[in-house]
């Protein structure tokens, strides 16, 4: 036990975990604007704007967030110089964010086309027989019927996202907590299975309260029909 | 609804000409976007037929890329079965009657749902390389069938679970009626047809764990990433390398999705007072890396 105990005076572990609740933070946000547009643009009656759309989402679902995140290191920071920050370091974590939330807004973006699906046709129509056009109709109407039914999905969305931000590891951001636990495992070879369930159990009780919190969100939100 | 169809009206004169006006502009800005991405990388030499020709000598297929694939496809198939079978046998446990099942069954769910398939990666990984279980060269491979099976499988437990909630009651009280068990019932009645109901979710979850096994580059298990990245820094083209891994990525896996979708189509014909395994409805399993 003071064996284990030690492991947290060696180790900074919350440290470790703040660098992944940052970068889901900002990647979150980043995807929810992106994502938000790209529905747009989906559900919108231009035909080259639907095109783009669909595209960016079938390339960046189909493509493995391993190969996003090691491209941003490999081949934007290494090769194309691409700096987002004085600082090295800065500079990777801001990387790694722009490749989590362009990989999680495809995720988004097919969340808040599944919210659009659950508003029944007559509010659209009731929309147009309104007089309002397409933009008004979508910010007035659909869309916030839309966030509400797409609730359930947009926290899976975030669930995935806040575990996949370990993913960072391959852009080498090495201050998260899937390196840090490598690094511990590495050098405390007889605390093996208590490190692992350590991050294991950390990442158990920052996703089932927002499974929770989303799930409960979705009932009191939906729209009554 | 249909959002396609009903946002908009069918577009008169001037609805038409403002839609060829927003037509032109994204196509502009697109072909704005791709000349900025274009220029950036011309200018960093990246386009060079130096760079690109690697691709064109069957070496280069014959020593990286496939060898990369075939572990890469190796890796994710093995998943595949191991994952199918962890998530009939958990998914039937969450289904007991006997509570104590259904309590365990649930937790190892719950649990490998909520931890990053990465952490149990690295875990399994140094674990099974010190322990002399396992050859130390075949850890990495190892490790990565188990956390693909683990976090799948209960993905797939899940999806068992709701196709049979999703089954017409009938078919349950038809299987008591006859004198079947609970678990006769279940194995032989319920899970065979929730299987059909949950089968383009279950292509789609295949896409995940091939875009998973991606993973195992972290891990040093020599899949496609892995080759193409040896052979950027080999040939000095790591770009056009990843591009390419990302390009054989995106067929495989958007053929499967198109098999999912074609699938989920076929199948809504003969679900009859049954519902379909949606995917979006289950909790954290949407978009795994």
């Amino acid at each position: 036990m003071e064996n284990y105990l030690s492991l947290f005076e060696t180790y900074d572990v919350p440290a470790a975990f703040w660098v992944n609740i940052q970068l889901s933070f900002w990647a979150a946000i980043f995807a929810l604007v992106i994502g938000t547009v790209l529905a747009l643009f989906r559900i919108s009656p231009i035909p080259s704007l639907q095109w783009f759309g669909a595209a960016y989402v079938n390339i960046f679902r189909n493509t493995p967030l391993t190969i996003i995140l090691a491209f941003g290191f490999l081949g934007l920071f290494s090769v194309m110089q691409v700096s987002l920050a004085g600082d090295l370091n800065a500079s990777l974590f801001r990387i790694a964010i722009v490749g989590l939330a362009l990989y999680h807004a495809a995720f988004v973006c097919e969340a808040i086309r599944s919210g659009v699906n659950t508003v029944p046709l007559g509010q659209a129509e009731a929309a147009r027989a309104i007089g309002l056009g397409f933009l008004p109709a979508a910010r007035l109407v659909i869309l916030p019927q839309a966030f509400r039914g797409a609730i359930a999905p947009l926290g899976n969305v975030l669930i995935a996202l806040i575990k996949n931000s370990t993913v960072a590891a391959a852009g080498s951001v090495a201050t998260e907590s899937s390196s840090l636990m490598k690094t511990m495992i590495e050098f405390r070879s007889d605390l093996v299975i208590p490190i692992f369930l350590t991050f294991a159990l950390g990442f158990v009780i920052l996703v089932i309260p927002i499974g929770l919190l989303t799930t409960w969100a979705s009932r009191k939100l939906a729209v009554a029909r | 609804m249909s959002a396609q169809q009903v946002l908009f009206d069918a577009p008169g004169p001037r609805a038409r000409r403002v839609i060829l006006i927003g037509n032109i502009v994204g196509v502009l800005i697109a072909l704005a976007i791709l000349w900025w991405v274009v220029a950036a990388l011309a200018e960093r030499g990246q386009l060079t037929g130096s760079m690109w020709s690697p691709f064109l000598e069957s070496r280069t297929w014959q020593f990286f890329i496939l060898p990369g694939l075939l572990n890469t496809l190796q890796a994710a198939g093995i998943s595949i079965v191991t994952a199918v079978a962890f998530g009939l046998v958990f998914g039937v446990g969450r289904l007991s009657n006997l509570a104590p099942v259904r309590w365990i069954a649930g937790t190892v769910v719950e649990f490998f749902r909520a931890v990053p398939v990465l952490l149990m990666m690295i875990f399994f990984w140094l674990a099974l390389g010190r322990s002399g279980v396992v050859q130390p060269q075949d850890a990495p491979f190892i490790a990565v069938i188990i956390a693909l099976t683990l976090y799948n499988g209960s993905v797939i437990a899940e999806l068992v679970r709701s196709g049979v909630h999703g089954l017409p009651r009938g078919q349950r009280e038809a299987g008591m009626a006859i004198g079947l068990t609970r678990s006769q019932s279940l194995r032989t009645i319920e899970v065979p047809q929730a299987l059909v109901a949950m089968l383009p979710a279950l292509v789609s979850q295949f896409v995940v764990i091939l875009k998973d096994s991606a993973l195992g580059f972290i891990i040093t298990y020599p899949e496609l990433l892995q080759y193409t990245r040896r052979l950027g820094v080999g040939e000095g083209n790591v770009i056009p390398s990843l591009l390419v891994a990302a390009t054989i990525f995106i067929v495989i896996n958007f053929a499967l999705s198109t098999l999912a979708t074609r699938l989920s189509v076929l199948l809504s014909f003969r679900a009859k007072g049954q519902k379909p395994v949606a995917r979006e409805a289950l909790a954290m399993d949407a978009s795994s890396s």
